[in-house]
């Protein structure tokens, strides 16, 4: 047993992990240059800043509606729930990571990466960094963006709320909420690009999935991000008629648990995808 | 140490659908031509040597390394595909730097390998344009400089004259020919067989998926025993040498060379021809200039076993 272990760690010691390192750096920053700074990321852009603008555009109109700041931190929790969760990021993440490994396939340029002296389980994680940078940084500033633009009309009571209230903490709890959905949101849609040709049909399923989630089994919950993400809202938003589907809570869970069971989750699907990845052949008149 | 590339036995079915199937081979260092018609396998066994699709059975290793092993694999093959392909937006030396920086090499030894691979094929002067907007011949090009940038001590061409005009052929069978001399491994698949077969060592003719025959190419041909070999003897009495070898039962044919001063002669039995050659040039009678083979290149070969119907590609 001893001996065993022994082994591997010398097996892992001898591993050329500082080349590896170097390479999964530098796939990220090419890849990160392509989701970012292209024109097909437009859309992603509109995805991610659609709430800002609104909120933009209140701000500067409506100046002089009444201002009610319970209203708008339901109505900021709201559309981090309804919307970035459950749309925003949802099919951000779609766009993003879908074009990974299928987007290169449909172009023919995967073959390129597949040539070159990295190992394949590194190609796929360092491709999921970047498409999980991409979403992040889109979807985190985004959210920042939102939150300011909640509070700041509120002046001296907006950032006695933000820095001597509650305000911070929630705003740590919206990006944390972000971080976890583009996770684990891209890489099930990593995969599921991997498995299918299109993968849209399957993303739609995973959106209904989504959606009747709180009603199922509870150990099907657990194959759900957004199931996990419920419990780690600040604030609860009471939903009315099917809405209450999306925010109902049938089963409280700390939110340690919460987001231990979506790491585990990403790390089960990730580990899988490598799996794919490494049996994956270059056919493209078939793909 | 092992310096082959070795198949053992590989078969590779796509479904139901034959790709290769048991392919056995072990080539030296040295140019190999790939020669066979549409759809026989070519580049099936070039995805193979490389592992861009996994055998089906059987087992790969080019100079002692599996392609599953990609970090020291792919350091010593370079692979230029036919997908006529690449990522998008990128220049001739994004593309070039981009590839060299995941070898692990510094900023300058990508900068200083890409442009270097750039003048190799003759392509510096378009390196800072967009690929999208260079002609076929170019994308052509900069894929070969893409599968050369490393220095691979084996370097994998599927069709690599395709879309370039005269010259750049040229040019290309040129470098071809003096990586060969440097001691590398050339696995080359053309139509172009007249030229590529000026620069090729070996030849792998393979239809339908099964090899029918591998080697030196003046070996396959002689191998060739059904086929007489055609030889031109360059002489100053054609007429009356070619009455001299009729004479004999193994000779089959005579065909006057077009400038009037040689005769293509087929024959049988090539040895017996030679010795015959000798005796007629001891004689006196005919004064021969120079004696070769006519038909023991990649070409004939391919026409012989596999037919020129077949449409080599």
């Amino acid at each position: 047993m001893a001996a065993s272990a022994n082994t591997l760690t010398n097996r892992l010691k001898q591993q050329p992990w500082g080349l590896w390192w170097l390479q999964a750096r530098r796939l990220t920053r090419i890849e990160v240059r392509r989701n970012l700074f292209s024109w097909r990321a437009t859309w992603i852009y509109f995805l991610a800043f659609v709430p800002t603008i609104i909120l933009l555009i209140h701000a500067v109109f409506d100046r002089d509606g009444k201002l009610a700041m319970s209203e708008d931190t339901m109505v900021l929790a709201g559309i981090v729930q309804f919307y970035y969760i459950r749309l925003g990021i949802f099919f951000g993440c779609l766009g993003i990571f879908s074009r990974l490994i299928r987007g290169e396939m449909v172009e023919r340029s995967l073959h390129y990466y597949l040539l070159s002296p990295v190992r394949r389980e590194i190609l796929l994680l360092a491709k999921f960094a970047a498409g999980s940078f991409s979403a992040i940084l889109l979807f985190g500033s985004a959210m920042i963006a939102d939150f300011a633009l909640v509070y700041m009309p509120y002046g001296t009571v907006g950032h006695d709320f933000v820095f001597n209230g509650p305000g911070l903490s929630q705003l740590e709890a919206y990006l944390a909420i972000a971080v976890l959905a583009c996770l684990g949101y891209g890489a099930v849609f990593l995969l599921l690009s991997m498995i299918f040709r299109n993968p849209m049909p399957a993303a739609m399923l995973v959106l209904g999935w989504e959606a009747i989630n709180p009603v199922l089994p509870s150990i099907l919950q657990r194959i759900s991000v957004a199931s996990y993400l419920r419990h780690l809202m600040p604030v609860s938003v009471p939903g009315d008629g099917i809405f209450a589907l999306l925010t109902v809570e049938t089963e409280p869970a700390p939110a340690w648990a919460a987001v231990l069971g979506l790491l585990l989750l990403i790390a089960v699907v990730l580990a899988y995808s490598c799996y794919r990845i490494r049996r994956l052949e270059i056919r493209y008149t078939t793909d | 140490m092992n310096d082959r590339i070795v198949f053992e036995n590989v078969s590779k079915f796509y479904g139901e659908v034959l790709g290769v199937n048991r392919i056995s081979f072990s080539i030296p260092p040295g140019i190999t031509t790939l020669v066979g018609p549409n759809g026989s396998g070519k580049t099936t066994l070039m995805n193979l040597m490389t592992g861009l699709v996994q055998p089906s059975s059987g087992q790969i290793s080019i100079q002692g390394i599996a392609p599953g092993e990609p970090d020291t694999f792919f350091r010593m093959v370079g692979y230029c595909t036919q997908f006529d392909s690449f990522p998008r937006g990128l220049t001739g030396y994004q593309f070039l730097f981009d590839s060299l920086m995941l070898h692990g090499v510094s900023e300058y030894d990508a900068f200083r390998l890409a442009g270097e691979a750039m003048e190799r094929v003759r392509l510096s002067d378009a390196a800072g344009r967009k690929i999208a907007a260079y002609s076929k011949g170019m994308r052509q090009k900069i894929r070969l400089a893409q599968a050369i940038a490393h220095h691979p001590r084996v370097l994998v061409l599927d069709e690599p004259l395709n879309g370039l005009d005269p010259m750049a052929r040229a040019e290309s069978l040129a470098l071809f020919e003096e990586l060969g001399r440097q001691g590398m491994h050339l696995i080359i698949s053309s139509h172009i067989l007249d030229e590529v077969d000026r620069i090729s060592d070996r030849v792998i003719l393979i239809t339908g998926g099964y090899l029918i025959a591998e080697g030196n190419i003046h070996q396959v041909r002689q191998e060739v025993r059904d086929k007489p070999m055609q030889v031109l003897v360059r002489c100053d009495k054609p007429e009356l040498l070619a009455s001299r070898m009729f004479s004999v039962n193994h000779c089959v044919e005579a065909r006057l060379h077009g400038d009037g001063k040689g005769v293509f002669l087929r024959t049988a039995d090539v040895d017996e021809f030679y010795r015959l050659l000798n005796d007629v040039a001891v004689e006196g009678l005919v004064k021969i200039e120079a004696v070769a083979p006519a038909d023991d290149d990649a070409n004939a070969i391919y026409n012989y076993l596999i037919g020129s119907d077949g449409g080599a590609s």
